[in-house]
C-alpha cells in the first residue's frame, strides 16, 4: 500500500535528524575533549574550524572562541540550525507530523528526548551529555530496527539515515584536511565516529593517513564509511522503486549516488587524499542533491502545505 | 585559605616518626603553617582552580569519577564485590623542567638494566670484572638458565619497564625499585587521564598537560621492532592469564588500543618450533608475544609443569628465533632487590656514567656487619624481601609489633640473602580528598618506559599511587592504595625531545599551515518543514489551529 508523501518525507527526515544529532555529538565530544587533552592545539582556531565544518557561520570578529562557545552554538542553541538541540527538536516535530505511522515507542522516545534536552550544560557534564545523545539516537534507531516492518516507512527512514551518515563522515574527514599537520589526528577522527577500535582490529596498527582515510571512505564492512552509507542508500532506493526497464538508471537520486560512489571507489586513494577537502565537498554536494532529488520524486513540493500570510 | 584545604597541615604535627624528618609536601612548601596560602609554582593553577570549589562539589566529581569507572569496568575485586579503582580528583603535577631529569634518569637506568641482562645471560663480564658477585646472580630466584642465549633480533629484553620512584624528605627523586618483568598499571594512566578530562575539565584549562595516549602506539612499535628476522608484518599478540587476573582490564585495554589479539594459553600451540594461534581460518603464525604471564607459568616444559597459563614449547620457539617473547624470560634477575643495590656501580660499569637518580640507601644483609647493625635497629628500618614487588612481604619497623619484629629477626638470620633493609623514607605527600577533607597522603610514582631498540621512550607522567590511610607508607592498590592522574606540565614541552630535530621550528611551520587553509563546510540540509525560516508559518499554523491546541501532545 502506498503511503502519503508527507508521511514518507517525515520518516526520511526523522532518519536524517537522528543520525545528525548522533554524528554531531560524536564529532563534538571527541574534538572538545581533545582540546583539553592535547596542550598544543590552539583553542580559538580549533573552535572556528569545528564551527565551519559543521556548517555554522563563524563569527568574523577578533574574539577568541572557546569550548564553551562551540558547546553553546552546536549543542544547546535550539534556534541554531546545525545544533544537536535543533536536530532533536526537528526529529520530534517530524515524528509528530507522522504520528499515526510512527510507532508509539519511537514517538515517546523522540518526544522525551526533546523534552529532556538540557538548556545548559556545565563543563564537567559535557561528556555525559554527548553520551546521552548517542544513547538516545541508538535507542531510536534500535526501536525502528527491532520492531518496524521492512516496508516503505522503514526504507525512507533508513534512506535518510544513510544519506546523513555519508554527509557526517564527509564533514568529519574535512576536519582533518582543515589543519593538515596540527589538526585532529587520524586517531581522533576515527574515535569520533566510533571507528577507532574497529580500525585497529582491521589494520592492526597505528592510523596512517592512507589507511585511516581508506577505512572511513571505502571500507565495505564498516557501517559509517562513506562507501557503505552510500551503497546502503542506493539499496534503499532500489527497494523503494524496483526497476524493470532494461536501460541504465532513470532515477535521478540513484544516479547521483552512483556517480559519487564510483568516483570514490575507482579513483586511487592517493588522489583523493591529495585533495581531500575537494572530494569531501563533492560528497556533501552529492548528499544534498540526492536529498533534493528524493524530495522531487517522492514528496513533490506542491503536495506540501504552503502557508501564505493574508495580504489584507 | 579556602574551605577545601581547611586543616590540611594539622595531621602532620603529631605523626612524625622517630628519627625521621617531615615528608616533602608537593603542593605546599609550608604545609604545617596554619595559613599556607602559597602553593608551589607548578601547582599554582591547580590550587586556584580547586580553591573555587567547595568540598561537596569536589566530592560530587569524585563520585562521578567512580561511577564512570564502574561503567567502564575499571574495577578491582574487594571481598567478592566490584569496586571502582580509586582515583583521586587532585592530580599530581610535575614541572617539565624537573621531568627532563627524571626522564633522563629512567632512560639511563633502562639502558644499564638492558646491558646487565645481556651480560648476565651472555659472557658475564661484570662477574669476571668483580663488579657483582657470581653468587648473587646464581642465587637469585629469577635467574633462569633456561633463558641463556635467547635474544630478540634487536637485542631488547626490556620492552616495557616500570621504575618506581619516590621523593625523599628533601624533594629529591630516588629509585625505590626496578620492575622489568611484567610491570602493570599503565592502563590506569591512560584511563585516568581520559576520565579526568571528562569530569574535571576546568583543571585542564590554562595548563599544558603532556598527553599520554601515545603509549599503546609506542608499545606496538617496540613489539614489532623486536620481531624475528625476516618477518615484515609481524603478528603481535597479548598473552593474558585470563579474566580472573587482577590486571585483566589492562590486558584488554592494551590489546584493544594496539588492535592485536588478546590470547590465553589455550589459544596458542607450538608446532615445528613455531608458535600458532587457533583461529576460525585455521592456525595463524604468531611472531611476537607480549606476555603478561609470569616466567614460572609461561612454558610447562621448562618451568612449572602444572601451568595452564602458558603453552608448551614457547621457550624452544623463542630459542630457535621463531618468536619473540616480551619482556624476555629471566628478566627478574635484574629487579632482584639485591641487584638493585649494585645498580649505581652497574651504571658506572656499563655506561661510564654516574647514576642520575640515586637509589635509596640499602643494607645488604649478607655482609655480617650490616646484618648486625640492621638487627640492632630493626624497629626503625624497613625490611623487604628481595624478590617481592608492590610491597609484598614488606615490614615497616616503626609500625610493627614486637612479636612481628621477633619473627622477622629469625627470618633475617636464617636467610640473609632473601632480604634487604632500608631506612624509613618519608615519601612525599600530595593533597588527597579523604573522609576528613583534603589531607596530605604519601605517594610514589611509576613512570613507564618503552624500549624499541633504538631509543627508550618514557611516558610523560606515569602512575602515581597514593596510600589512603593516614601515615601509611606502602602505596599499592592491593593494600588500600588509590591513584592520581600525573601531569607533566610546562610551556616548553618539546625541548626535552632528544631526536635532535628543530621541533620549535616545525611547530611554527604547522601553525602557519593551519591558518592558510580555509574551508567552509556545507550548511546542513533541512526538511522544508523544519527550515529555520519557517518559524512564521508555524506561528500561523498555531493561530489557525487553536481549536486543536489541546491535542498537540
Amino acid at each position: 500500500m502506498p503511503m502519503l508523501s508527507r508521511i514518507a518525507e517525515s520518516l526520511f527526515w526523522i532518519g536524517r535528524y537522528i543520525e545528525r544529532s548522533d554524528g554531531t555529538a560524536r564529532i563534538l565530544d571527541v574534538h572538545l575533549q581533545l582540546l583539553l587533552e592535547d596542550p598544543w592545539i590552539e583553542e580559538n582556531l580549533a573552535c572556528r574550524s569545528l564551527l565551519s565544518v559543521m556548517g555554522s557561520d563563524v563569527p568574523d570578529d577578533e574574539r577568541s572562541l572557546t569550548r564553551a562557545d562551540v558547546l553553546a552554538t552546536l549543542a544547546i542553541d535550539r534556534t541554531h540550525p546545525a545544533s544537536i538541540a535543533y536536530s532533536l527538536g526537528a526529529a520530534r516535530e517530524n515524528a509528530r507530523r507522522a504520528r499515526e505511522i510512527v510507532s508509539t515507542e519511537l514517538w515517546e522516545c523522540l518526544n522525551t528526548t526533546r523534552a529532556k534536552m538540557p538548556r545548559k550544560i556545565s563543563g564537567d557534564k559535557t561528556h555525559e551529555f554527548f553520551g546521552w545523545v548517542r544513547d538516545r539516537a541508538a535507542l531510536a534507531v534500535g526501536i525502528m530496527e527491532s520492531s518496524a516492518s521492512r516496508d516503505e516507512a522503514w526504507h525512507f527512514f533508513t534512506l535518510g539515515r544513510s544519506i546523513e551518515r555519508a554527509d557526517m563522515t564527509a564533514r568529519l574527514l574535512a576536519t582533518r584536511s582543515l589543519t593538515e599537520a596540527s589538526g585532529p589526528s587520524w586517531t581522533t577522527i576515527l574515535r569520533s565516529c566510533g571507528a577507532y577500535e574497529s580500525y585497529l582490529r582491521t589494520y592492526r596498527g597505528v592510523p596512517s593517513a592512507r589507511n585511516a582515510a581508506e577505512f572511513l571512505l571505502l571500507d565495505r564492512l564498516f557501517p559509517r564509511s562513506i562507501l557503505y552509507s552510500v551503497s546502503r542508500a542506493e539499496q534503499c532506493l532500489r527497494d523503494l522503486a524496483p526497476r524493470n526497464e532494461r536501460l541504465g538508471v532513470t532515477d535521478n537520486s540513484q544516479r547521483l549516488l552512483g556517480q559519487i560512489r564510483s568516483q570514490l571507489e575507482y579513483r586511487p586513494i592517493t588522489d583523493i587524499l591529495h585533495e581531500l577537502p575537494r572530494y569531501m565537498d563533492s560528497v556533501q554536494d552529492a548528499t544534498s542533491a540526492t536529498s533534493e532529488a528524493v524530495r522531487q520524486r517522492y514528496f513533490p513540493t506542491n503536495t506540501a502545505p504552503s502557508w501564505i500570510g493574508e495580504s489584507v | 585559605m579556602v574551605d577545601l584545604f581547611d586543616g590540611y597541615g594539622a595531621t602532620l604535627l603529631p605523626r612524625s616518626r622517630r628519627g625521621s624528618a617531615d615528608p616533602w609536601d608537593e603542593m605546599f612548601p609550608e604545609p604545617k603553617s596554619h595559613d599556607p596560602v602559597e602553593a608551589r609554582a607548578a601547582y599554582k593553577d591547580i590550587y586556584n582552580a580547586l580553591a573555587r570549589m567547595t568540598q561537596e562539589e569536589l566530592r560530587g566529581r569524585t563520585d562521578a569519577l567512580a561511577s564512570s569507572y564502574l561503567a567502564q569496568g575499571v574495577t578491582f575485586d574487594f571481598a567478592g564485590e566490584e569496586r571502582p579503582f580509586p582515583l583521586d580528583a587532585v592530580p599530581r603535577v610535575i614541572a617539565q623542567s624537573e621531568w627532563v631529569d627524571v626522564e633522563a634518569g629512567i632512560k639511563q637506568r633502562v639502558k644499564a638494566l638492558e646491558a646487565f641482562l645481556a651480560d648476565i645471560y651472555g659472557s658475564q663480564a661484570a662477574v669476571r670484572d668483580g663488579v657483582i658477585p657470581a653468587g648473587l646472580i646464581s642465587s637469585s630466584n629469577h635467574f633462569h638458565r633456561e633463558a641463556a642465549g635467547i635474544v630478540s633480533p634487536n637485542n631488547v629484553r626490556i620492552q616495557v619497564s616500570g621504575i618506581d620512584l619516590i621523593r625523599d624528605e628533601n624533594g629529591a627523586w630516588r629509585v625505590l625499585e626496578d620492575n622489568v618483568r611484567v610491570p602493570s598499571g599503565v592502563s590506569y594512566v591512560i584511563s585516568n587521564r581520559r576520565v579526568m578530562a571528562q569530569t574535571l575539565p576546568e583543571l585542564f584549562v590554562s595548563m599544558r598537560v603532556r598527553p599520554v595516549g601515545d603509549y599503546p602506539n609506542k608499545l606496538l612499535q617496540a613489539l614489532r621492532a623486536s620481531a624475528p628476522d625476516g618477518i615484515d608484518d609481524p603478528t603481535v599478540v597479548v598473552l593474558t592469564p585470563g579474566v580472573y587476573n587482577s590486571a585483566y582490564f589492562e590486558h584488554t585495554l592494551l590489546a584493544r588500543l594496539m588492535g592485536v589479539e588478546l590470547v590465553e594459553g589455550r589459544d596458542l600451540f607450538c608446532s615445528g618450533g613455531k608458535v600458532w594461534m587457533r583461529t576460525t581460518a585455521g592456525p595463524t603464525r604468531v611472531d611476537v608475544i607480549y606476555r603478561r604471564v609470569d616466567d614460572e607459568f609461561i612454558d610447562p616444559l621448562q618451568f612449572r609443569a602444572d601451568s595452564m597459563l602458558g603453552s608448551p614449547g614457547l621457550l624452544l620457539a623463542a630459542r630457535l628465533g621463531n618468536v619473540t617473547i616480551a619482556n624476555a624470560v629471566g628478566n627478574g634477575v635484574a629487579d632482584d632487590k639485591l641487584v638493585y643495590t649494585y645498580m649505581p656501580d652497574l651504571i658506572q660499569y656499563y655506561l661510564g656514567e654516574k647514576a642520575i637518580i640515586p637509589n635509596v640507601d640499602t643494607w645488604r644483609l649478607e655482609d655480617p656487619g650490616a646484618l648486625e647493625e640492621v638487627l640492632d635497629r630493626l624497629d626503625e628500618l624497613v625490611v623487604k624481601p628481595v624478590d617481592g614487588s608492590g610491597g609484598k612481604g614488606l615490614v615497616v619497623g616503626p609500625d610493627a609489633s614486637p612479636k612481628e619484629l621477633e619473627t622477622l629477626r629469625a627470618r633475617l638470620i636464617a636467610d640473609p640473602r632473601g632480604w634487604i633493609a632500608q631506612p624509613v623514607v618519608q615519601l612525599s605527600t600530595i593533597p588527597t580528598l579523604v573522609e576528613d577533607g583534603m589531607r596530605p597522603r604519601h605517594a610514589d610514582l611509576r613512570p613507564f618506559a618503552v624500549n624499541d631498540g633504538s631509543d627508550v621512550w618514557v611516558l610523560p607522567g606515569g602512575l602515581t599511587r597514593v596510600a589512603l590511610p593516614e601515615g601509611q607508607l606502602v602505596v599499592n592498590s592491593s593494600q588500600g592504595g588509590g591513584s592520581k592522574d600525573t601531569w607533566v606540565v610546562g610551556l616548553d614541552p618539546l625541548s626535552s625531545s632528544s631526536d635532535g630535530h628543530n621541533i620549535q621550528g616545525l611547530v611554527a611551520e604547522q601553525a602557519a599551515n593551519t591558518q592558510a587553509i580555509q574551508i567552509i563546510g556545507h550548511q546542513p540540509d533541512h526538511s522544508p518543514e523544519d527550515r529555520p525560516r519557517n518559524q512564521d508559518q508555524a506561528q500561523q499554523q498555531q493561530q489557525q489551529g487553536t481549536a486543536d491546541a489541546g491535542e498537540v501532545l
